[in-house]
């Protein structure tokens, strides 16, 4: 049972660190590389509001979220839009994209480095153990799981029961039709750009409580981020979570019952037979 | 701060292409190279234990005046690069700093993994090579394979012994029983303290009810800690690093992992460890250690949070200000910058360091801290292997 | 030499000139210039093996750290009991072998998958090699002592450049190489005129493997101590991927118009910006990708055609009386 919890607890981080990614990408087809910095970034201001202003990291997602989607916004009109417009294909822009946002972690990790330096930095909030059925487990990373839920449900509920949500959808499936029926494309990838954005900060908030970082974690994000969108379909929100929540689950049980020299192994495993069995992911359709 | 340095450079710079053009051949300030991550997965651990400890020690040198070579006082730069973590860049930084900009002298760049990769080059261009922060078994071959290099923090081999002997010494007292947990990352020094101090513990009379290992970068421990306590230890041995270091920590926390012993390797002697687990980390056990009351020391502390801003481990950081200590002493010993001279100084010499009086026995420094532990908010020594003012270990007591 | 055009005899003999000449380069220095050159002849091979797959396929592999690794694991583990030049061939075959049954299995992938899958392959084998390291491996640490200086790395890998470049224009000239190109044009088109267009691929995989695995395995004695964090490190597939795409993959030379430039770029910003590597790097790389969209190669050939043009332009107004 111990197991099952703790399983799920890391799969809702998991999560958290994917359904950003899974927006920019599948909507707005940046294959974001600087994700895990745009997280680790929201790490270190949570941090600093925390230790500065004492302000508790919940209400510091309140100002986190909004000054990420601005800075996302501006990041997509002002250095992704102008790829976007000269790609001719979409693997013209996958190949411009990931070296653009390979620059883009660059610079994101030098801000970081002459903010804060490279030392490890952490902080104390609300590490205190919950008993659930004979076990302990932080209550951080409950808060952290029950955030995941909230925050993959609103997006869930905003994608296929609101007008716009709808609309992103459209320009997640064909970006080309989506503009003949009348959608703002750039208008609507610049919102996702921005909206994935949004969320991996809130989430790089909510995981600086448990998680001890520095300026250069962010890569080891990206790529859980990437395997997880890859392995739920790109722009899938509930196959993100699913992901997530089975890679947590089989971490896990990989390192309860086989070896947890092996557990970052049977990750990459288990996705290689995601993509080889289901290379559309797991909810996605295969194609004609 | 680094304005003034960079003025300084170019300053020294063009005073030296100055007096070069003018075939003067006098030299006014000593050159010191310094090539380590400040970037790449080996940066968090180098922006504690090794950066800032190269500018204290500048700033103390350069407040005297600099170095008394042959009773003239030569001032001191350093001359930095990034090694990105990457053995190719090291070697191409350590060739750019010898050829290029021809420093006097080297810093030991930082880590076991890039020492070794440099030290065939540095031996080439006859530097002595202070590695102040390499841990591990082969010290005596390298010494022997590379005279001109120097190993001071100790072999993996002692620590993992050391481990060992305050595991008994707290049996005598009656804190813990014979049952230990021991969990390693698998990486170079996790292993090697692996394969030392298992035997260590066993021969010692202690069972191993739990056993693992991990890979570097788990960032999960929740699985681990609970089987550790499935298995009902006396006392926790992880022979981890930073990362692990803090996420073993904090899951053992959560989990109320009730043990007499609780040690954990790499960073436990970093002030971020106090700082992350506040009461918590009372009585955890770690690698290397210093010892605090030692005289000097508390004030050597209080001037590298003055000068560099932040506070000094307790481990690593008073070992690279010590070997740039012996390296100062040896040239002024010398009195000339002749790396040969100052290699065969070294290896005769007793050097007065933050760390007490160092002798480079075979070029390797015998007497090192092994463990530490926190107590009263200070991370006291509690194993050595002879240094003499060993704390008393104390059992841990609770996560409040 | 009659298989061999004038056009293209002018080339080889001006190729081997050049190799030598830069051959030469450890008798005129043995210090700081020497030891960029082998980070920029290193990363020279890796990238033009990296385009031999990736420049007629346009599929982006992550994998050559995977590659890398194996050659570089296979040195450390058998430099004490087998001949060093075994051991490449055995560092080629090792990588030949992954190659072969990660592209049978995988190149039926396309896109961004195929990108993902071979990054997580990279991480795979290390952690594999990393856990069997250590419940397996009796004695530990990988100390890989030899007497080989800078200048004898050097040598090897500009020799396998060589290689590396013959094979290239063998591959070019051979039915394997227009079946690549046609491939290149068009997937489906090449399928409908009869080629075996998975074969293809998995063929040219092998090989661009095997060459980045000698690489890894030249490179060993180098780093002294081998360790999979180094050996496996996930930054030489991404810096690989750039140079190689920032030279331009539609010829076999273009990688080699990103490796220099941007090795020593990348090497001037930490000589000059110790405390903002990556800030400085993060810029260059920005500006280099807006400004050359299509990679140096691009760029030149626009170049060329230009003049080109100017000269037809000029050549015509000479004809008006």
């Amino acid at each position: 049972m111990s197991v099952i919890i703790s399983g799920l607890l890391l799969g809702g981080t998991y999560a958290l660190i994917a359904v950003g990614l899974t927006m920019q990408y599948g909507v707005s087809r940046i294959m974001n590389l600087a994700n895990g910095e745009n997280l680790v970034f929201a790490c270190f201001v949570a941090f600093w509001l925390f230790t500065t202003f004492a302000i508790n990291p919940i209400l510091g997602i309140v100002l986190i979220v909004p000054l990420a989607f601005v800075l996302n916004w501006l990041i997509y009109t002002y250095a992704m839009r102008p790829l976007v417009d000269r790609a001719k294909n979409r693997g013209q822009l996958e190949v411009d994209s990931i070296l653009a946002t390979f620059g883009l972690l660059f610079i994101l990790q030098g801000i970081m480095k002459l903010t804060f330096g490279g030392g490890y930095f952490n902080y104390n909030f609300l590490a205190v153990p919950v008993t659930i059925m004979g076990s302990n487990y932080g209550l951080n990373r409950i808060v952290a799981f029950i955030a995941a839920a909230v925050i993959a449900g609103a997006l869930y509920l905003f994608l296929n029961h609101t007008r716009y949500g709808t609309a992103i959808r459209a320009v997640a499936v064909d970006p080309v039709s989506a503009g003949l029926v009348a959608i703002d494309v750039p208008r609507a990838s610049a919102f996702a750009f921005a909206l994935g954005g949004a969320l991996t900060a809130a989430s790089g908030a909510l995981l600086s409580t448990f998680y001890t970082f520095n300026a250069d974690m962010g890569i080891i994000f990206t790529m859980k981020a990437l395997i997880i969108v890859i392995m739920g379909g790109v722009g899938d929100v509930r196959g993100a979570v699913l992901a997530a929540l089975l890679l947590g689950l089989a971490e896990t049980a990989v390192a309860t019952f086989i070896d947890p020299g092996l557990t970052i192994a049977a990750t990459y495993a288990l996705f290689m037979l995601v993509l080889l069995f289901r290379p559309q992911g797991i909810f996605g359709k295969r194609p004609s | 701060m680094k304005r003034r340095t960079m003025i300084k450079t170019v300053a020294a710079a063009t005073l030296a292409g100055v007096l070069m053009a003018g075939g003067a051949y006098a030299q006014e300030v000593i050159k010191l190279g310094a090539s380590a991550p400040k970037s790449g997965p080996l940066a968090g651990g180098a922006e504690v234990s090794h950066w800032p400890a190269i500018k204290l020690w500048l700033h103390d040198v350069n407040a005297r005046g600099g170095i008394d070579v042959g009773g003239k006082k030569m001032p001191v730069e350093v001359i930095e690069y990034d090694d990105r973590t990457s053995g190719e860049e090291a070697i191409k930084n350590i060739q750019r700093l010898a050829t290029v900009d021809k420093v006097d002298f080297l810093v030991a760049p930082y880590a076991t993994g890039l020492n070794l990769a440099t030290a065939p080059l540095i031996a080439k261009y006859g530097y002595p090579q202070l590695a102040a922060t390499a841990v591990t078994d082969g010290v005596d071959e390298f010494a022997k394979r590379w005279p001109n290099s120097f190993w001071l923090l100790g072999t993996s081999a002692s620590f993992a012994e050391s481990v060992a002997d305050v595991l008994v010494k707290l049996r005598d007292k009656g804190a813990i029983g014979d049952k230990v947990a021991v969990v390693n990352v698998a990486d170079a020094f996790g292993i090697e303290l692996m394969n030392a101090g298992k035997p260590a513990m066993e021969a010692a009379g202690f069972e191993i009810v739990y056993e693992t290992s991990y890979p570097l970068g788990q960032q999960d421990f929740a699985p681990i800690i609970s089987a550790a306590q499935a298995a009902e230890p006396d006392a926790f041995v992880a022979f981890s690093y930073p990362g692990d270091t803090f996420g073993l920590s904090a899951q053992a926390k959560i989990a109320n992992l009730d043990v007499g012993a609780f040690y954990v390797g790499v960073a436990t002697a970093f002030p971020a460890y106090l700082g992350a687990n506040g009461a918590a980390a009372e009585g955890v056990l770690g690698a290397g250690a210093v010892n605090p009351d030692a005289p000097g020391m508390a004030e050597w502390r209080a001037r590298h949070k003055d000068v560099t801003g932040v506070d000094a481990d307790y481990w690593a950081s008073a070992m690279t200000y010590s070997s740039l200590q012996i390296l100062e002493q040896a040239i002024n010993k010398v009195g000339s910058l002749d790396k040969a001279a100052v290699t065969e100084a070294i290896k005769g010499g007793t050097f007065d360091t933050v760390l007490g009086e160092m002798t480079l026995d075979g070029n390797v420094n015998r007497k090192f801290w092994t463990v530490g532990q926190w107590q009263g908010g200070k991370f006291y020594g509690v194993a050595s292997t002879g240094i003499g003012g060993e704390a008393e270990p104390v059992a841990k007591n609770g996560w409040e | 030499m009659t298989w061999l055009n004038e056009k293209e005899r002018r080339i080889a003999g001006f190729a081997a000139i050049a190799f030598g000449v830069v051959a030469l380069l450890p008798l005129v220095d043995q210090g700081y210039y020497l030891s960029i050159s082998v980070n920029i002849v290193m990363y020279v091979v890796l990238c033009t093996a990296w385009t031999l797959f990736s420049g007629p396929t346009h599929y982006i592999s992550l994998a050559t750290a995977a590659f890398f690794g194996i050659g570089t694991y296979t040195v450390a583990l058998g430099i004490d009991t087998v001949p060093f030049p075994l051991l490449l061939v055995i560092a080629a075959l090792a990588s030949g072998l992954l190659a072969c049954v990660v592209g049978i299995a995988t190149l039926r992938l396309s896109g961004i998958y195929f990108v993902i899958f071979t990054l997580g392959l990279a991480e795979l084998v290390r952690q594999v090699v990393t856990w069997l390291q250590t419940n397996f491996s009796s004695s530990l640490g990988l100390y890989v002592f030899t007497d080989f200086g800078e200048q004898h790395i050097y040598w090897m890998l500009l020799g396998l450049a060589a290689i590396v470049y013959i094979t290239g224009w063998l591959i070019n000239r051979s039915r394997l190489g227009f079946a690549m190109q046609i491939i290149g044009n068009d997937e489906t088109v090449a399928k409908h005129v009869g080629i075996d267009t998975a074969r293809a691929k998995v063929i040219l995989f092998i090989i661009s493997g095997a060459f980045i695995g000698i690489v890894g395995a030249i490179l060993a004695p180098r780093f002294s101590y081998v360790q999979p964090p180094s050996a496996f490190n996930p930054m030489i597939s991404f810096q690989v991927v750039i140079m190689a795409l920032l030279g331009g993959t539609k010829r076999i030379w273009g990688p080699l118009l990103g490796v220099i430039p941007f090795t020593i770029l990348f090497d001037q910003v930490t000589a000059y910006f110790p405390n903002h590597t990556s800030f400085v790097i993060g810029i260059a790389f920005m500006a280099i990708v807006y400004l050359l969209p299509q990679g140096v190669l691009g760029r030149l050939e626009d170049l060329v055609r230009l003049r080109k043009r100017f000269r037809m332009v000029s050549a015509e107004e000479g004809n008006n009386p």
